[in-house]
């Protein structure tokens, strides 16, 4: 039984790194109504960038607060100069463009900073959490900021003007242009928020898995993954998803045999597939109801 | 009286395929105008070419003001409600939040929210289900609340395309009832496009006739509708 707890525990505790990316992942699915392949490199980059300004003597919060604005710009600059040109064009033409993004970051990365891992810190600690092993005080702190940025994005959506502007583009680009709202900004908006959750995810995920340019190659996987599980259209569902990915991860690896470390990912998404095949708009995901 | 809306020479195109043909009309402040003509004569082409969704040359001035160079959300902000063909509901949203939106641009929150109240007023069916997800109502429910989305921009004009479209008489006759109203009351001008050419007819006090992206006839509406041509081709009688 302990065992049992103790892996649930570890699960929660690197599922908070999937709900967080997973939660930049549904912010860019809100906009542009598709995922954003580039987005864990935007997330690695903006990592750098924080990194950066503390090497240079910046207290780790200021760090925290510039990367974010920067991050917000960049993902605005991003979506002006090479995505709102290819707003019309065909969906495959995007995928491309999201790839070329992804390689160009990843490279500039490298260039910029090298490939050598490097330390991150964190304002956490790493000492146990509440005397547990499994879990140190720098996961609680990053599913504190999780939630913290769950329930911001929830107040956002639901009574701000802006942000129920944001959902309506969303939903119907034409509606929206004809209520007077101007589509095309507010999915730049999207490109924003999205790059400033997705630094926010970087920033916490840096001190586990280290810093370094390819750090989000499997994390974005992960962070897809339980976005589609919680619902893509569900920032709630999105870090359910994240810790439920997590957990199954977790458990797949301790108690079903010979799959230890190496299929932990195949089987958790074995289980998201199966999940989807019986629910397609996730488990969280607002089914959309249509009648003619 | 003063001409709201002006259109000189409109012409518009799909692709290669020119669907207006150099249309001039204009409607004066405070009338109700409908625009009749059977499928593909280019009503709905009209109407979206007013507010720049689709390719367009020639001229259209409200108030004086050129829209051309406008975008569509910018010719909205100048109080042009468009009720577009298939309601353009927000399905995913709530009906309460549907009517938000059509208040978007707008700043005055206690005036919102007493226009929410109106409209329930107006439409009692919307209060009753302000909290569903809005692609669960009927097609009249939807179309009601397409109005009402378009009547919380508080607009000056208002633009609807085939409102009838789908719906039950006895429901297309209530809808129509309250644009009356709204045109009287509210002194919105309204322009309606129709293929239920009666119905229009009797509610509209001017009127015009397309085919094939050209206007062929035009005048009073009690004019029109004794029109012979029109009664065999609109009115089936």
């Amino acid at each position: 039984m302990e065992l049992f707890t103790n892996q649930i525990l570890a699960g929660i505790s690197t599922g908070a790194i999937y709900a967080c990316m997973a939660l930049a992942v549904v912010m860019i699915y809100q906009a542009i109504d598709h995922l954003n392949f580039a987005q864990g490199e935007m997330a690695m980059f903006s990592t750098f960038i924080s990194w950066q300004l503390m090497q240079w003597g910046i207290p780790y919060w200021w760090a925290f607060l510039l990367t974010m604005a920067f991050s917000f710009a960049a993902g605005i600059a991003i979506e002006r100069t090479l995505f709102k040109p290819l707003a019309k064009a065909p969906i495959l033409t995007q995928v491309a463009g999201f790839i070329a993004l992804f390689s160009i970051i990843n490279s500039c990365a490298g260039l910029i900073w090298d490939f050598t891992i490097k330390q991150y810190p964190t304002p956490f600690g790493s000492s146990p959490f509440l005397g547990s092993q499994l879990i140190s005080t720098h996961q609680a702190g990053m599913i504190g900021v999780t939630v913290l940025l769950l329930v911001a994005l929830y107040f956002f959506f639901q009574y701000t003007r802006v942000g129920l502007a944001m959902r309506a583009a969303a939903s119907v680009p034409e509606s929206a242009r004809l209520v007077g709202i101007n589509t095309s900004w507010m999915i730049a908006l999207g490109w924003g928020m999205a790059a400033g959750i997705g630094a926010i995810a970087g920033i916490l995920i840096a001190p586990v898995v280290f810093l370094e340019p390819n750090m989000m190659g499997g994390v974005l996987i992960y962070g897809f993954a339980a976005a589609v599980l919680g619902g893509l259209t569900s920032p709630f569902g999105a870090v359910v998803g994240g810790f439920l990915v997590g957990i199954v991860e977790n458990l797949a690896g301790t108690y079903i045999p010979g799959v230890g470390n190496e299929l932990k990912l195949p089987i958790a998404l074995a289980l998201i597939i199966t999940v989807l095949v019986v629910k397609p708009a996730g488990l969280f995901g607002r089914p959309i109801v249509k009648r003619v | 009286m003063t001409a709201m809306l002006n259109v000189k020479d409109l012409r518009a195109y799909y692709g290669q395929v020119q669907a207006l043909h150099g249309l001039n009309f204009s409607l004066n402040e405070g009338s109700l105008t409908t625009l009749l003509g059977a499928n593909g004569a280019g009503k709905t082409t009209t109407l979206r070419a007013i507010c720049n969704m689709v390719r367009s040359t020639g001229a259209v001035e409200f108030d004086g003001r050129p829209l051309a160079s406008r975008s569509t959300e910018s010719i909205v902000r100048l109080g042009i409600a468009h009720v577009p063909q298939g309601r353009g509901t927000f399905t995913t949203l709530t009906v309460e939040e549907n009517l938000q939106l059509g208040a978007i641009t707008r700043k005055d929150k206690a005036g919102i929210v007493s226009d929410i109240e109106r409209m329930y007023a107006h439409f009692p069916v919307l209060k009753q289900r302000y909290t569903q997800q809005a692609g669960t109502l009927s097609g009249g429910e939807q179309q009601m609340l397409a109005v009402a989305r378009a009547l919380m921009l508080r607009p000056r004009l208002m633009l609807l395309d085939e409102p009838s479209f789908g719906l039950a008489p006895l429901i297309v006759r209530d809808l129509f009832k309250i644009l009356g109203k709204i045109n009287r009351e509210d002194k919105v001008t309204i322009l309606v496009v129709e293929q239920n050419a009666q119905l229009a007819l009797e509610l509209a006090d001017q009127a015009y006739v397309i085919e094939t992206g050209r206007i062929v006839m035009a005048g009073g509406a009690k004019e029109i509708a004794n029109n012979e041509d029109v009664r065999k081709s609109y009115l089936g009688y």
